[in-house]
């Protein structure tokens, strides 16, 4: 689904990637995570066409990425911060988006009854609070029923019904052979719903593979205390 | 186009329920309005309006269109995950932006003026003339403000940026011009101060109305020799030509700029 070789991303004098490859399978839920600046949201938007590599290729579905827009047809994404114009209603916000394709929203309806975002999308994003913010990120991404679900934090700032209809959601997503792509800095929440896992660090890869690969080589059941201490290995 | 089109459309919808959009328009009804109140004819009431064109509009449309770039990015950055190039989302949301403040501009101006003035063709050539120069102002000066929005990440510094190349260009400008004429006096100027004039917008648009209009109270010294040298059809020929440059050059090199931006 997508395979990233030798991806090197530099601003300025910041090194922002090292050298990363990786593949991710179709059908899998792959976590990434790492600390605070370490490279996780360069490699999503090297992704996504938004930052331009300084090396290296990235190939999503059988496309090099080569700064067309069109394979993105096939992407979903849910940024970090949901931020929308303040003036524009939920349904405007939607009805742009609609706008820019060509298909039909096939899971517009489901995803906003999902997300119980019925009565808001008629107010101005203004109104909105955070979460739900977050939610109408959520059915933009969602809505074209993408091969490719990418999802930045997606769980900062949602109630736990909405965290666990995510969930849900991401789970389907994984039942139907998508693929999907997630930061959080919630273990927890990862282990829930990831199979795999890439961490990051200084970007670089240092793990990337099943989670109970991880667990297996730092002899650890919970994926937080493995990833703490596979860090600590890497201090030593 | 279609796409650019779509986009530009909610952003003329976002700006018409924006406060500041709305106080904008507000604010040259009302001007416009007083200025009726204060002098009963329409050529005075043309030449105040015209002084505050001059200064405000540039003024408006550079912090208008820094503030929503910046306002923007977040959701700029979604539309971008779409199947849809960066040339056609910053095409669409300064078209988009551009109409919403022309038509703030012609609304607040227009309208009152329509209602006020007495029915002349000649008065009727000056409202025209008036709103086609505030409406360049808009366009140009919101390029320029996107322009450097694209160049600059950090907020602070496109703010101020845009805000020296107003103080630059409605203030500082003519002055540096004036010493330089007053320096070099002994020297032929007619040459150097046609260039003087082309390459500062607001000059452009005074000059523009001079060579249409008798407004003595806006002549500007460098204003004086365009309208002496090249006469009315030619005067305003160059001007709108290079009216238009100023709006054209901003806008491709932004676009070329935004292109390769990692966001």
């Amino acid at each position: 689904m997508i395979e990233i070789s030798n991806l090197h991303k530099r601003f300025s004098k910041f090194v922002a990637l090292h050298d990363v490859s990786l593949s991710i399978k179709r059908g899998s839920v792959t976590g990434i995570i790492g600390p605070n600046g370490s490279g996780k949201s360069t490699l999503i938007k090297c992704l996504l066409g938004l930052v331009n590599p300084t090396s290296g290729t990235i190939t999503i579905n059988g496309s090099v990425l080569d700064g067309a827009c069109d394979y993105r047809q096939s992407i979903g994404y849910v940024p970090q911060i949901a931020r929308f114009p303040q003036d524009l209603t939920g349904n405007e916000i939607i009805d742009i988006v609609k706008g820019l394709r060509k298909e039909p929203a096939t899971l517009e309806r489901e995803l906003v009854e999902r997300f119980d975002l019925r009565h808001e999308l008629a107010k101005r994003t203004r109104a909105l609070s955070g979460g739900t913010r977050q939610k109408l990120s959520m059915v933009l991404a969602g809505m074209y029923d993408p091969e490719l679900l990418i999802l930045d934090e997606p769980t900062a700032g949602l109630d736990p019904v909405s965290n666990i209809r995510l969930k849900q959601f991401i789970a389907d997503h994984r039942d139907q052979k998508r693929t999907v792509l997630v930061t959080t800095h919630i273990m927890s929440d990862l282990d829930e719903m990831a199979d795999e896992v890439v961490i990051i660090i200084d970007g670089r890869i240092r793990f990337a593979g099943p989670i109970r690969e991880l667990k297996l080589q730092t002899g650890e059941l919970r994926l937080e205390v493995a990833v703490a201490r596979l860090l600590e290995r890497e201090a030593a | 186009m279609r796409l650019s089109l779509h986009i530009g459309w909610y952003a003329i919808r976002d700006v018409a329920r924006n406060r500041w959009g709305l106080l904008y328009t507000a604010f040259f009804l009302v001007v416009t309005v007083g200025l009726f109140q204060l002098q009963a004819q329409s050529a005075k009431v043309a030449v105040s309006l015209m002084s505050i064109c001059l200064f405000l509009i540039p003024l408006v449309s550079s912090l208008f269109g820094t503030i929503y770039f910046y306002n923007s990015r977040e959701f700029v950055e979604l539309v971008l995950t779409q199947p849809v190039n960066r040339r056609t989302v910053y095409f669409g949301m300064f078209c988009g932006l551009g109409a919403s403040l022309v038509a703030g501009f012609i609304l607040g101006v227009g309208l009152p003026y329509l209602f006020f003035m007495t029915i002349s063709q000649e008065q009727l050539l000056s409202l025209l003339l008036l709103l086609a120069v505030g409406s360049f102002l808009t366009v140009i000066f919101l390029a320029i403000s996107f322009l450097l929005a694209t160049i600059l990440d950090d907020r602070g510094k496109g703010l101020a940026a845009i805000l020296g190349v107003w103080l630059f260009t409605a203030l500082v400008y003519d002055g540096l011009v004036m010493l330089a004429t007053m320096a070099f006096s002994d020297y032929p100027l007619e040459t150097p101060l046609l260039i003087a004039v082309v390459t500062n917008p607001i000059d452009l648009a005074r000059v523009t109305l001079l060579v249409q209009t008798d407004w003595a109270a806006l002549m500007g010294y460098t204003g004086a020799v365009f309208n002496r040298f090249f006469g009315t059809s030619l005067g305003v020929s160059i001007a709108v030509v290079a009216l238009c440059l100023w709006i054209v050059t901003p806008v491709l090199i932004g676009l070329r700029q935004f292109r390769h931006k990692d966001l």
